[in-house]
């Protein structure tokens, strides 16, 4: 619950304040939200199948987004910044798919 | 089954429990952290998805992908720019053509003026004379005529009309009987009136002078009576005619 609220703080603050994203981060920050996004959908996953941990979640989060964006970030420096994101965004659209599968059989049964 | 308050953590079963317990809202330092870190993501979904409609994605696009819409502009601006050179260029041959069509139809349409005139095709009208020859004695003959015609040309005269019948260069007088003159096959009788468009002082002074038109006819006991006047009509048509044999030289 709180983090449900959490998250709609978030966007209303994103969009209330509008803060200012320094210029070196905003390549990364796509890639980060997605990888979030993974990490996210892997915590309720993890919940429905009662083995959440926030340890765990708080860890996964924090070293998805930085790992994507390490790997955007060693891309460009080797000039396939684009390609390596595209290849980034693949893997954690493939796991978010995944997670989605596996909450919709626990939820479902289907 | 979201609110089930007699359910703890260890000892739910199934999915939508767990979901349950999980929604249900507790204090401690891990769900704050938790929390946090949703507050985070979703300021990032936000901004992110904010700052891509408003820049259309430039502002997030790496150094590569911007030489690349870079170069791609620039090589549409060429292109677009020589395509404007292209209908530029077609727009002034066009625009001259157009002038020059239009100067040459003028032109032509004066021409064929100036020639239905001569060749009376077209009525005519302008300054000149009118002159009555009055012939009480039946002596003016088709000789005098042309002489008088002759004359008219000579001083300038531009149309001319003989009773009811336009002259042109290809004109004949014949002799008939005293009194009438045949002009082109129509028969002309006495008194003539000769319509003449041109200037006016000096086609009067021509059939004027000593040993002239009229001096000639008084002789034969006619009489030519020369009005100048601004307004000659010269109205006599003559059908235009196709040559059979003689075609324009290319």
């Amino acid at each position: 619950m709180i983090a449900a609220l959490g998250l709609v703080v978030g966007i209303v603050l994103g969009l209330v304040l509008h803060p200012l994203v320094p210029l070196w981060l905003q390549p990364y920050l796509p890639i980060a939200v997605v990888a979030a996004l993974d990490a996210v959908f892997g915590a309720v996953r993890a919940t429905l199948e009662g083995v959440f941990d926030d340890k765990v979640f708080v860890i996964s989060f924090v070293s998805n987004v930085l790992v994507a964006a390490l790997i955007v970030f060693l891309g460009d420096q080797l000039g396939v910044g684009s390609q390596l994101s595209t290849g980034v965004i693949v893997v954690l659209s493939v796991r978010i798919f995944s997670n989605v599968a596996a909450i919709r059989r626990q939820l479902f049964g289907a | 089954m979201m609110d089930n308050p007699g359910v703890i953590d260890g000892q739910v079963r199934g999915p939508w429990r767990r979901l349950a317990a999980a929604l249900r809202p507790r204090r401690t330092r891990s769900q704050a952290a938790v929390a946090a870190l949703f507050v985070l993501l979703g300021v990032a979904l936000a901004q992110q998805v904010r700052s891509n409609a408003q820049f259309d994605g430039l502002s997030t696009a790496r150094e590569t992908d911007l030489v690349g819409i870079l170069d791609d502009l620039t090589a549409r601006n060429e292109r677009l720019a020589a395509e404007q050179r292209d209908l530029q260029a077609t727009r002034d041959a066009l625009a001259n053509g157009t002038n020059s069509s239009v100067t040459a139809l003028a032109e032509a349409k004066r021409r064929a003026a100036t020639l239905a005139i001569l060749a009376g095709t077209v009525q005519a009208q302008g300054p000149g004379v009118s002159i009555v020859v009055s012939d009480p004695a039946g002596k003016v003959d088709a000789a005098s005529m042309l002489d008088a015609v002759e004359e008219l040309r000579d001083a300038g005269a531009e149309a001319l009309q003989i009773g009811t019948v336009r002259v042109v260069a290809s004109t004949a007088f014949v002799d008939a009987a005293p009194g009438t003159v045949v002009v082109d096959g129509t028969t002309v009788t006495a008194p003539y009136t000769i319509l003449a468009i041109g200037d006016p002082r000096t086609m009067s002074a021509a059939l004027r002078i000593p040993g002239g038109v009229v001096e000639s006819l008084r002789g034969l006991g006619a009489d030519a009576a020369v009005t100048e006047t601004t307004a000659v009509a010269v109205t006599a048509l003559r059908p235009a005619s196709t040559p059979q044999y003689a075609r324009p030289a290319p």
